[in-house]
């Protein structure tokens, strides 16, 4: 019935988080961070589904569909502020912004 | 062969994340994300979840990638986006994600020829998602909803001193 071991999906999940992690602790470009957080918030999705998946129940893909809603709204406030600030800094690295005023 | 297929597809995933996060060109880290999506679409149509696969092909890789190219095209402006966009499509960079997305393309046939018996664990169809979705977790669709009218919100204020030049720069 179940052919695909849950350990494994999870640890798949658990990867993809962790190579978005990455992404987003190495990569200085505010396009490539946001990139990464999809990546991140695809691996959280992944997670629900494969629980979801082994118990048989609707509830992981409901999960999933939250998620999406999150990542929907945060790429759409993210992306408005990384045109922000190109326009004001002229450029997307991240450690130009080191000078906030509070 | 669903154990094969699954492999297979998360050795994909994994790849195309890892190409993704080491690209130096925004674009071409931007295929391999796509690609990554994909893949774990497929992942989830063999897990079961066929309503989550069909979500994750229009949403994620459709609406959301297409607010990144979007993004991405805005802020190379002038007489030098042309040589740049040719040189983003030289043939090298598109050959990686085509094959990625031909073996998931592939996968699919096997999938679909195979009599759609590819699937493991139990199917959870969409009428029982959508039963649920509005039985014990309608509070939860509201919520979802009262955060999406907060990001448009908050996207139009942050973008609208940029609409504001636009336009101001049209008149003059």
């Amino acid at each position: 019935m179940n052919g695909i071991p849950m350990e494994h999906g999870l640890l798949l999940s658990a990867v993809l988080f962790v190579l978005g992690l990455i992404g987003v602790l190495v990569r200085r470009n505010l396009i490539m961070i946001l990139m990464s957080m999809e990546v991140m918030f695809n691996a959280t999705g992944l997670a629900f589904i494969v629980a979801g998946s082994r118990w048989g129940q609707a509830d992981g893909q409901i999960m999933f569909l939250l998620i999406l809603t999150l990542a929907a709204a945060e790429v759409g406030v993210g992306l408005g502020l990384v045109l922000q600030v190109f326009r004001r800094f002229q450029t997307l690295d991240a450690d130009s912004l080191n000078q906030m005023k509070g | 062969m669903a154990l094969i297929l699954f492999y297979i597809t998360s050795a994909v995933a994994v790849f195309a994340t890892t190409m993704m996060i080491t690209r130096l060109n925004a674009v071409h880290g931007l295929l391999y994300l796509i690609l990554s999506l994909l893949a774990v679409g497929v992942l989830f149509f063999l897990l079961g979840a066929h309503f989550a696969a069909v979500l994750e092909v229009i949403i994620y890789a459709g609406a959301i990638m297409v607010l990144f190219v979007f993004v991405i095209m805005m802020l190379n402006q002038g007489q030098e986006t042309i040589e740049q966009e040719r040189a983003w499509l030289e043939p090298g960079i598109w050959v990686g994600p085509s094959l990625l997305a031909l073996i998931l393309l592939i996968e699919m046939l096997v999938i679909v020829v195979s009599g759609g018996d590819a699937e493991t664990g139990y199917i959870v169809s969409a009428k029982q998602v959508g039963i649920v979705l509005y039985g014990p977790y309608l509070l939860a669709v509201e919520l979802a909803s009262i955060l999406l009218l907060a990001g448009l919100v908050g996207a139009y204020h942050v973008a609208k001193p940029i609409l504001n030049a636009a336009n101001s720069g049209r008149k003059s």
